[in-house]
């Protein structure tokens, strides 16, 4: 099943128009025959746009996107209860964006009660519990030790979870998929502030809790949060973004989004978990026995191909690239493979620079689309081996009961209007 | 001092390396008694409970002014979360139900959340009487315990609840 098997003399890769890696990396995609006769009408003379001719805006504090750019925005469902605002999620609109980086302010946000609103001067963050001696720090404590930054992704365990629904919602990509972000996270080794305060032997376990009015708490396997867990201060270069959990937060690197707590007060080391309402009743993964998982740590291997996506349609036949992000809360992604006829045949895509671990990679192939149906797909294989499942694959696992940690392969339908809609193939 | 001269160089690494070694040491030392009030965390073995008590009888009226709003009437749920029923909910092939009475495995967690969160407009504001009352209530509605068991910090870890034994760990999580 790989590009190369597929590989045809006329350079298509994989069937329905995927052209291969190795033209597209060679920037000859528009291999001859292939391209569509580009249209013959000629443009409308140039003309010197009004801008050029007075001088432009003067400056400003603190820099905005283009007005043009308005709808480029987090989307949110109205809340089921209006009284309880602040509860559920706002979600990227990864369809409009590219490169690996969120940008902060489009980071999906996730909250149980609303994003509180913290004067960082009366913070403080207690580490106490088995440990030697509780330590209780300020932010300007904390801003004084070794910083180390990570670009890493964190996505909700709930992502992606109207795509176990018996039949697919037309909902476009954001809602589907837009629970996953990625930034570079800027903060304090955990492990250094634990060692600090003496990590008693009997403890096994770091419960965290944030300072929102739920005041969220998670339990944390003392080795993640000895190995890898960041006390960040810093997203994108800047101070965290009050709905990512200023003044500080845990980054867990791969590990589900909920245990990254945001707005974070208290970490108490413990030797069993606490098990809090979001690591018993929520964020457990109900099988198709009675029996659920609980504590799924790590956000498996996954794709998802964000241009072309729904809500965008291919205005005429000819090139399009095929763009999307892989991650892995295992590892880095080693290989994407692309298909453009369902899943019937695949090529491997070109993979950006740079690839980290669980970190997103974003992904290209080329694509000359003959105007006919077609089914978009990717499928991701980090590298501890694990390859993203298929839709029946991941049913036959675990069923469709599991609401989170959903991350079976995603299809985009084109029709012949050049539509795009959301299926399962 | 140059540094080019070595004495100096091997003087610069002998004062710099047990510093590093300690780390900065930033963290005000904190008595575990002047952060009780920050200690919230109620553990399945009842760990952390408050003193206090109530009954389901007395939770009743806890409820229908601080939770029915959203949780509806005896806590069948609508607009927000259902409390109540869905028990058998789990079995294979049919759509999960999952409340306290279905789902939950622990009744620690329950006092736990509704003293954090609950009521949503007003977090933090019940006494611990009034979290032992309404928890039983809860508990009471789903057949868990009777309408006068008393539940408090001794009674509380020992309620049994029907999905106990529901929950396996995730097999692949990272050694």
């Amino acid at each position: 099943m790989s590009a190369r098997q597929h590989s045809e003399p006329n350079d298509f890769a994989a069937g329905n128009g995927i052209v291969s890696r190795r033209a597209f990396l060679e920037g000859a995609v528009a291999v001859g025959a292939l391209a569509t006769s580009a249209t013959e009408a000629r443009t409308e003379p140039l003309i010197v746009q009004p801008w050029m001719k007075v001088p432009g805006a003067g400056f400003t504090g603190y820099g905005q996107p283009s007005r043009f750019e308005d709808k480029v925005v987090r989307v949110s469902p109205p809340p089921a209860n209006p009284a309880t605002q602040g509860v559920g999620a706002a979600r990227t609109p990864l369809h409009l964006l590219d490169g690996i980086i969120t940008p902060s302010g489009l980071h999906f946000e996730r909250s149980h009660s609303g994003i509180p609103a913290i004067d960082p001067e009366q913070h403080r963050l207690l580490i106490h519990g088995l440990v030697r001696q509780p330590l209780l720090f300020t932010l300007e404590a904390l801003h004084r030790y070794p910083m180390q930054s990570r670009i890493a992704f964190i996505e909700c365990a709930g992502n992606g979870q109207l795509l176990n629904a018996p039949q697919p919602q037309q909902v476009g990509i954001a809602p589907l998929h837009g629970m996953i972000g990625c930034s570079e996270w800027t903060g304090v080794k955990l492990s250094t502030l634990l060692d600090e305060a003496g990590i008693d032997p009997s403890a096994r376990w770091v419960i965290a809790e944030g300072a929102d009015a739920a005041s969220m708490s998670r339990s944390i396997p003392l080795a993640k949060a000895m190995d890898d867990t960041l006390v960040c201060l810093y997203q994108n270069g800047e101070r965290v973004r009050p709905s990512n959990g200023y003044p500080v937060r845990l980054l867990v690197p791969g590990f589900e989004g909920n245990m990254n707590v945001k707005w974070l007060r208290r970490l108490k080391l413990a030797a069993d978990p606490v098990m809090s309402k979001d690591e018993t009743s929520k964020y457990t993964v109900l099988l198709k026995d009675e029996k659920a998982w609980q504590f799924v740590f790590p956000m498996e291997v996954k794709s998802v191909i964000t241009r072309p996506a729904p809500t965008i349609t291919l205005r005429q036949p000819g090139f399009y690239e095929i763009s999307g992000l892989a991650w892995s809360g295992n590892g880095s992604i080693r290989q994407v493979d692309v298909s453009a006829d369902g899943g019937q045949s695949w090529a491997a895509a070109a993979l950006q620079a740079p690839i980290l671990a669980k970190a997103p990679v974003r992904f290209r192939a080329a694509w000359q689309w003959n105007g006919g149906p077609a089914v978009l797909q990717s499928r991701a294989t980090d590298d501890t081996g694990m390859v993203q499942p298929t839709r029946a694959q991941f049913a036959a696992e675990r069923g469709l009961r599991g609401v989170y940690h959903y991350n079976a392969i995603a299809s985009w339908r084109v029709d012949e209007k050049g539509e795009l809609s959301n299926v399962y193939a | 001092m140059s540094m080019r001269d070595p004495l100096a160089i091997g003087m610069i690494i002998l004062l710099a390396f047990p510093a590093l070694a300690q780390g900065p040491k930033l963290g005000q030392p904190i008595a575990p008694a002047d952060a009780a009030a920050w200690d919230i965390s109620i553990a399945p073995d009842g760990s952390g409970l408050p003193p206090g008590r109530g009954t389901a009888k007395e939770g009743e009226a806890v409820f229908a002014a601080k939770c029915q709003a959203c949780h509806g009437d005896r806590a069948a749920g609508g607009p927000n979360d259902a409390l109540v029923g869905g028990v058998g909910s789990l079995a294979p092939g049919k759509a999960p139900v999952k409340t306290v009475g279905s789902y939950w495995p622990y009744a620690t967690t329950l006092f736990d959340y509704v003293r954090r969160a609950m009521p949503f407009q007003e977090a933090k504001s019940l006494t611990s009487a009034e979290i032992y009352a309404v928890s039983a209530y809860i508990l009471n509605l789903n057949d868990i315990i009777g309408p006068d068991d008393v539940l408090d910090a001794q009674s509380l870890p020992k309620v049994r609840m029907p999905n106990r034994d529901g929950f396996n760990p995730f097999p692949r999580n990272p050694k």
